[in-house]
């Protein structure tokens, strides 16, 4: 056989056949042990990375003179470097630890040339650390979602394109039988990334298209890659985490079907929505308002199945870490998306539409769906690779109740802030403002301030959560593992 | 699914912006300084009742097209304003009257339209406004030394009798615009004067602060920012 050849039926990864399923999960786990703990190592630091960036900004909105003097931490640098770091740090090496580990269980296979995809890992994230310097040393392009230089972009594009083909090759070879949701949304979601990302990249650097077709490609990206990339993947591991820990199948398989499908259609035109009033044509926006409603229908079709599934189960929700913080991801996926598609309606966007209201947003649907499912998934995963079991209940505690109350606090904050923000700078009297540009200013930084506040607490649960998954690497064997699962509540006692 | 939103999004939108051009029909700003002299038509723009002479004209081939490219400086600034991330805080573009109140805050006299961005080589529309809207703050603004000042200490500007009780700017300082150097057989034209209430901005003794070559090409990019012609799509007080 030719060396090519060979190496194409190497990478076939079924598993041996008449194997019980049990000993089948468990060598897969095996393999994908340091593929995936490697990206979740990667995804922990870039958390603390963006945290520390995070802190930095919100200070600097209601303290402007706060390391003010330092061109590298201005803010638009550091706030850019949060965004870069989170995005294409976290969420990124999230998806691609999270969302491969599930891909391989649901497909019973599993990658066979881990050395590849772990090299691709590497440099990924030798890409990002590159943007995220590019950044804050003057390289910033001031595009929204691709801040990074440009020079980055073929290094992220090629070694994601090793990353991502295996989660193709995985459901190429799978185990035949029935395809699970969660494996759809996987495998769209693996698609549509570098579709987006390249076109993006092309169309606004590389070969830059005229006028303000630059800003539609932005926002046409910049939604989808939250819609058609974060959002699958945390739906995915929903699907699969929630049925999963509570031992019971999905409500609805049509449901779940109409729920892919029209997440599928509607989300990718609804991006214009970021450019309503904006120097575009009228109909896009139109189009664009349309498909925002239409995103109604995803959500709730979602949050039905969701709901069904966990219904009555609330006792077990609530001692899993797991589904603690994936129910509590599920639940916000569905008000994100609810107050997605009204800030699409013209009379409510000509309020919130440049104001902290679409920052509140972004974090509902960035943090409080989708970063607390992965949370979640992570509490399921480590122990099972590891085989240990995480070393101390309360460090989960606190970052649940850090992390739940800071990003409640926060878009609290962002919503209502951003909301008076929007009012203050349209506010009419006799056609004359009634607020000067000073007055919207001052009136912010009360606002900010709580966000800070809400920063300090999202930064305690993630400090929790770096000493437990730290602790639990370096444990070793004498980490609690007989005990069983660690558990955040007795089934009958302590609610906390 | 993908292809089928870039195709009615982006590609339709490039198809029809590739017929768009510069024009050479333009109206007159009032406050503009360059005048152009031709017949007056009367608009009454800040409501006022009283109507405001406009200076109507029509270009020959080879003169003067709108929207204008931007000079080599300017465009350096544009970098600048890139690199920091004026865009976070700052968006370039005006709605139009009724739809918010960018007209009524000075923002723009008419509604921006595709065909204002189409010579810019990258758009910065922006869509955050914790500040003011500066797609015309050249006209608004038409003062180096405001700029400087209020970019080296945006408190300077906005409360330079340091009350308390008046509210103030959080808008971040950019020192790192400025440098400070002895002074020359006379002082630079350009250094900064800073008000007293603010004496730990002042230069120290003999010395004087003026902007690098950055900084004056940022303050050349914001007075380049103006939105002083009119186009067949949109007309001012639209
Ligand atoms: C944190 C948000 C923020 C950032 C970043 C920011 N600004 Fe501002 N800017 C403001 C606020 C708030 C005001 C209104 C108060 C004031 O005049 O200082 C303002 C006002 C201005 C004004 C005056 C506009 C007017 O109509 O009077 C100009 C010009 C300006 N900014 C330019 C810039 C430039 C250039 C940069 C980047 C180098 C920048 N800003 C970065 C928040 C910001």
């Amino acid at each position: 056989m030719s060396p090519l050849i060979s190496f194409f039926t190497s990478i076939d990864p079924r598993q041996k056949t008449g194997v019980p399923l049990k000993v089948q999960l468990s060598e897969i786990d095996r393999q994908m042990r340091v593929p995936v703990i490697m990206f979740l190592c990667f995804a922990v630091l870039w958390l603390q990375i963006g945290t520390f960036f995070a802190m930095v900004s919100s200070i600097k909105l209601h303290n402007p003179e706060f390391l003010g003097d330092l061109s590298w931490l201005t803010f638009g640098r550091t706030r850019s470097a949060h965004l870069n770091s989170v995005a294409y740090g976290w969420a990124n090496n999230a998806v691609f630890g999270v969302g491969l580990w599930i891909m391989a269980r649901l497909c019973k296979v599993t990658v066979r040339h881990a050395g590849i995809l772990i090299t691709a890992g590497i440099f990924w994230n030798i890409g990002v650390a590159a943007g995220v310097f590019g950044i804050l040393s003057g390289g910033m392009t001031s595009i929204e979602w691709l801040e990074m230089p440009m020079q980055v972009a073929p290094l992220l594009a090629l070694s994601y394109a090793m990353i991502g083909v295996w989660g193709v090759i995985m459901f190429r070879y799978r185990a035949l039988g029935h395809v699970y949701v969660s494996q759809w949304y996987i495998l769209g979601g693996l698609f549509w990334f570098p579709w987006i990302y390249m076109i993006a990249q092309v169309m606004i650097l590389w070969v830059p298209a005229r006028g303000t077709v630059q800003a539609i490609t932005n926002w046409w990206f910049a939604h989808n890659v939250l819609g058609l990339w974060y959002t699958p993947m945390g739906l995915a591991a929903i699907y699969y985490f929630l049925p999963k820990v509570l031992g019971r199948p999905i409500h609805s398989y049509y449901l779940s079907v109409l729920g892919f499908w029209s997440l599928a259609l509607f989300y990718n035109w609804a991006g214009v929505h970021h450019l309503i009033g904006g120097p575009i044509p009228v109909w896009l926006i139109s189009a664009g308002i349309v498909a925002s409603v239409m995103m109604v229908i995803p959500a709730i079709v979602t949050a039905i199945n969701h709901h069904m599934t966990a219904v009555g189960n609330a006792r077990a929700v609530w001692c899993s870490p797991t589904l603690r913080f994936i129910v509590f991801g599920a639940m916000s996926y569905t008000f994100a998306s609810l107050f997605g598609s009204a800030m699409a309606l013209r009379d409510i966007n000509v309020v919130t539409h440049f104001s902290q209201f679409t920052v509140g947003h972004a974090h509902h649907g960035a943090y409080a769906f989708f970063t607390m499912v992965m949370f979640g998934s992570v509490y399921f995963m480590v122990p099972r690779l590891l085989k240990r079991e995480w070393p101390s209940a309360a460090l989960i505690k606190v970052h649940f109740w850090g992390t739940a109350i800071g990003i409640g606090i926060m878009l609290f904050a962002l919503h209502i802030g951003g909301w008076i923000q929007g009012e203050m700078w349209n506010e009419l009297k006799d056609g004359a403002p009634v607020y000067s540009n000073l007055d919207v200013s001052q009136a912010l930084v009360k606002w900010f301030l709580s966000r800070s506040f809400a920063g300090i607490l999202l930064t305690i649960g993630h400090v929790a959560f770096l000493v437990n998954f730290v602790w639990m690497l370096a444990g070793g064997k004498s980490t609690r593992y007989k005990e069983g699962p660690t558990l955040i509540g007795d089934k009958e006692g302590s609610t906390l | 699914m993908l292809a089928f939103s870039w195709t009615g999004l982006i590609l339709s939108s490039v198809i029809q912006y590739g017929s768009l051009q510069p024009v050479t029909e333009f109206v007159n700003h009032p406050q503009s300084e360059e005048q152009i002299t031709g017949a007056f038509i009367e608009l009454d723009l800040d409501n006022d009742g009283k109507k405001e002479s406009f200076v109507p004209g029509v270009n020959q081939p080879g003169e003067q097209t709108f929207p204008q490219p931007i000079s080599g400086l300017a465009q350096q600034g544009k970098e600048v304003y890139q690199n920091m991330g004026c865009l976070y805080c700052h968006s370039q573009q005006v709605r139009r009257k009724g739809f918010g109140a960018d007209f009524e805050r000075g923002w723009g006299d008419r509604q921006t339209v595709p065909r204002d961005y189409i010579l810019q080589g990258r758009v910065l529309l922006g869509t955050s406004r914790t500040g003011p809207d500066l797609m015309a703050v050249g006209q608004r603004q038409p003062s180096w030394e405001w700029h400087y000042l209020h970019l080296y200490n945006p408190r300077i500007t906005a409360n330079p009798t340091r009350d308390p009780n008046k509210p103030d700017s959080i808008m971040p300082p950019f020192r790192f615009l400025f440098k400070v150097q002895k002074i020359g057989d006379a002082p630079s034209p350009d250094a900064l004067k800073i008000p007293d209430n603010f004496p730990e901005d002042k230069a120290p003794e003999g010395y004087e602060i003026v902007p690098t070559d950055e900084g004056r090409a940022l303050v050349a990019y914001l007075l380049s920012l103006k939105l002083n012609y009119e186009l067949p799509e949109s007309r001012f007080s639209e």
